[in-house]
C-alpha cells in the first residue's frame, strides 16, 4: 500500500525532479499513514533518496532501459505498483515524466492528474490542486478511481530533506518485444549547457533584440549566471533562435527560480507559459510594456545597454561571493 | 492511409479566465473558442499527407453542439469528415475512451492529437488513447514522415530531440514544429463553403468511468506591484537580498 514514485536519471544522477517528487510522495504517505517506495532505472546511488523520504527502492538496471523508452518504462513502473500494491504513482512533469504518465495511467485506469502545486488537500476522495489554464487558474481534481497517477509541477512544492533508513532491492520487471516497438534511433541534446527545463535560471529574448547577431550578450550574461538561453515565439519563427527555445503557453514551459525578459513584451500567450517562474525580471525600453505588470523587479532601459552593465555586474558579485 | 485528427475545442489563447456557480465551472461567457493550437500543427501535418500521400483525414470532437462551428472550421481547413461524441469532456480519461471507440470503429492508421489542450492543460488524452488501443505513440512530436508502414518521428526533449522509429498504427502528441508558423491556412471561403456540406456525424458516448472530477477553481493570488529599479547594482543587490535568487 506504499506510494510509489518515479525517480528519473540521466546517466546514472538523479535529476533533480527526482528528489523533488520523491519528497512530495513522502507528503502523500505521511498524509495516507504509508511509506514510499521508489523506482529507479539504471540509477548509480539509489540509495541517496532516503534523504527524501524514500523507505524503498526498486532498483532496474537493464541496458534495454537505456536510453529513456515510455512504453516500457510505464510497463515497469506498472509491474512495480501491481507488486508493491501501491495505488498512488507519482511521477514529475519532465518531457519524459508526460511521455509515460499517461500511459501508466490507462495501463492501471487510473485517474491522472498533472501539473499539481500542492500537498494533497484531502486523501479521501484524493484532492489535488493543479495548475490549468496555461497558469491563469488552478483546478481541485478529485481522483475518482482506485488507482491514481499524480504528475507533479516542477518548483512548486520544492524539495524538502525527510531522512529515513532506506533499502534498495533489485527489481527485474518483465518486458518484452511489445514494449519496444517505438525505437531511439538518435537523441540530439545539448551539453554541458543549461537547459530550460533543468535550470534555475533562464535568460530570454524578444524581438526588442532586432536581430540574431544581438544573442551574444545574451549568452554572455547567461553564461554567468549558468542560466538557459530562451526566447519568445517571433523570435523563433524568424529563425534568430531554433523553435526549443521558444517558451510560452505554445513553446515551452517556464517554472524556473528566475526568469529573465529581455525586450519582450509581455503578450499575454507569453506569460501563460514563463508565469509559473518565481521571480520574474524584465528589461525593455517602453515603461508601457504588458510584461512589467507580471514582474516582480525591473529596469526601464536599452537592452544593449543594461545587459553588459547587468553582466559585469554579475560577475564581480561572483567574485566577491565565491 | 486513414488519418484520424483529434481536435480539442479550447477558450482562444487570449481569453480571461472566470469562473462561475460558486467557482465550480469555466465561465464560456464571452469567450471566443478555436481549434487548440497543437491541434491545429497536428492538422496541417495531416492535410500534407492527405495532398501528398493521398491519406483520408477525419476529425473527431468529444464535445456539446456547442463545438460544431470548431469543427467546421476543421472541415474547412481541409479534412473530410467528422465525427463528434455527443459528451461533455470533462475527465482526460473518459475522454480518451469515447475517442478509442471512434477509432475502433473507423480502422484508422494515424491518430493525430496534440501534445495537451491549452486549456485543463491535461497532456493526456494521447498518450491514454495509444495505451488503451495497444497503438504505438510519440508525444511533443515535431516531425512525422511516414512510409508504408513505417514512421520515423522527432520528439522535443528536455534540452534537445530524439529521432524515433516506430510503425503504424501511431498515435502521437503533436505540437509547433509538426509544421511551419507560415504553413497554418486560414480557411477560405471555398473552403468553409465546401465544408458545409461535409459529414459531421454525431455519435453517443459509451458508457464509461470518469478518471478525475475538477471540483473547484480559483485564479492565482494578484500579484504585487513591480519593482523599478535603474541601476544593475539595485537590482542585483534586490535579487541576491531580497528575491534570494542569486
Ligand atoms: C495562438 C498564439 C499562440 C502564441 N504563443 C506564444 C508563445 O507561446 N510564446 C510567445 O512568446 N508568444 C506567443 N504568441 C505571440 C504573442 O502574442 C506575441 O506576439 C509575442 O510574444 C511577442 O514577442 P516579443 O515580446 O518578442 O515581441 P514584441 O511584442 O514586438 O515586443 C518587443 C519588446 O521589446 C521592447 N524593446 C524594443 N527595443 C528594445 C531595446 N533596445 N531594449 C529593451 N527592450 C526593447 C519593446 O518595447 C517591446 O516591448 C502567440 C500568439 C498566438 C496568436
Ligand atoms: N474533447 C476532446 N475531443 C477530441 N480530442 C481531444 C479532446 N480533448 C483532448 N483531445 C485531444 O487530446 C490532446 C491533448 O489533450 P489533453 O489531454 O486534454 O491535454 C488534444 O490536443 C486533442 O488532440
Amino acid at each position: 500500500m506504499s506510494v510509489l514514485v518515479y525517480t528519473e536519471s540521466e546517466n546514472g544522477k538523479f535529476k533533480k525532479t527526482a528528489f523533488e517528487v520523491a519528497s512530495y510522495a513522502y507528503e502523500v504517505a505521511k498524509q495516507m499513514g504509508t511509506t514510499v517506495t521508489a523506482v529507479a532505472i539504471n540509477s548509480d546511488n539509489p540509495e541517496s533518496l532516503g534523504t527524501y523520504g524514500v523507505a524503498k527502492v526498486l532498483h532496474i538496471s537493464d541496458d534495454s532501459l537505456s536510453p529513456f523508452n515510455a512504453k516500457a518504462y510505464a510497463h515497469a513502473i506498472e509491474q512495480a505498483a501491481q507488486q508493491e500494491g501501491a495505488h498512488i504513482v507519482v511521477v514529475g512533469s519532465s518531457a519524459d515524466s508526460k511521455f509515460l504518465a499517461p500511459i501508466v495511467a490507462a495501463k492501471l485506469s487510473a485517474g491522472y492528474a498533472p501539473n499539481v502545486v500542492a500537498a494533497p488537500e484531502n486523501t479521501n476522495p484524493l484532492t489535488v490542486k493543479r495548475m490549468a489554464f496555461s497558469n491563469k487558474g488552478f483546478a481541485h481534481t478529485q481522483l475518482n478511481t482506485d488507482h491514481k497517477v499524480i504528475g507533479v509541477s516542477k518548483n512548486a512544492f520544492g524539495t524538502v530533506e525527510n531522512k529515513v533508513d532506506t533499502a534498495v532491492e533489485a527489481f527485474t520487471p518483465s518486458l518484452n518485444d511489445a514494449d519496444f516497438t517505438t525505437k531511439s534511433v538518435e537523441v540530439d541534446k545539448v551539453v554541458g549547457k543549461a537547459t530550460i527545463a533543468d535550470a534555475d535560471i533562464v535568460v530570454s529574448g524578444g524581438r526588442g533584440l532586432k536581430g540574431p547577431e544581438n544573442w551574444g550578450m545574451l549568452e554572455e550574461l547567461a553564461d554567468v549566471l549558468g542560466a538557459a538561453t530562451a526566447c519568445s515565439k517571433p523570435v523563433s519563427d524568424m529563425g534568430w533562435r531554433s523553435h526549443s527555445e521558444h517558451v510560452g503557453q505554445t513553446g515551452k514551459p517556464v517554472a524556473t527560480n528566475l526568469y529573465i525578459a529581455i525586450g519582450i513584451s509581455g503578450a499575454i500567450q507569453h506569460l501563460a507559459g514563463v508565469s509559473a517562474s518565481k521571480t520574474k525580471v524584465v528589461i525593455n525600453t517602453d515603461p508601457e510594456a504588458p510584461f512589467f505588470k507580471a514582474a516582480d523587479y525591473g529596469i526601464v532601459g536599452d537592452a544593449f545597454e543594461v545587459v553588459p552593465q547587468l553582466t559585469e555586474k554579475l560577475k564581480e558579485f561572483k567574485a566577491q561571493n565565491a | 492511409m486513414k488519418i484520424l485528427v483529434c481536435i480539442s475545442n479550447v477558450p482562444d489563447t487570449t481569453s480571461k479566465i472566470n469562473f462561475t456557480d460558486g467557482d465550480t465551472k469555466f465561465d464560456t461567457n464571452g469567450v471566443q473558442f478555436v481549434i487548440n493550437p497543437n491541434d491545429e500543427f497536428g492538422l496541417t501535418r495531416a492535410m500534407w499527407f492527405k495532398e501528398k500521400q493521398g491519406a483520408t483525414v477525419h476529425i473527431a470532437t468529444v464535445g456539446e453542439a456547442s463545438v460544431e462551428p470548431t469543427m467546421r472550421k476543421a472541415l474547412a481547413i481541409g479534412a473530410d469528415e467528422g465525427i463528434r461524441v455527443n459528451a461533455l469532456p470533462t475527465d482526460g480519461f473518459f475522454v480518451a475512451q469515447q475517442l478509442a471507440e471512434v477509432v475502433k470503429n473507423g480502422n484508422y492508421d494515424l491518430i493525430i492529437a496534440g501534445r495537451e489542450s491549452i486549456d485543463y492543460n491535461g497532456g493526456m488524452v494521447p498518450g491514454m488513447l495509444a495505451t488503451l488501443l495497444d497503438m504505438n505513440f510519440v508525444n511533443t512530436c515535431i516531425d512525422l514522415q511516414i512510409e508504408g508502414t513505417n514512421a520515423t518521428a522527432v520528439r522535443e526533449i528536455d534540452g534537445g530531440k530524439e529521432t524515433i522509429a516506430t510503425s503504424l498504427p501511431l498515435v502521437i502528441g503533436g505540437q509547433k514544429g509538426l509544421v511551419e508558423e507560415s504553413d497554418l491556412r486560414i480557411p477560405n471561403m471555398r473552403g468553409i463553403m465546401m465544408a458545409r456540406k461535409k459529414q459531421l456525424n454525431v455519435v453517443e458516448p459509451v458508457e464509461t468511468n470518469h478518471g478525475t472530477t475538477d471540483v473547484k477553481f480559483d485564479k492565482p493570488a494578484p500579484k504585487g506591484a513591480v519593482k523599478l529599479v535603474d541601476t544593475v547594482d539595485e537590482l542585483v543587490d534586490l535579487l541576491h537580498n531580497e528575491a534570494k535568487v542569486l
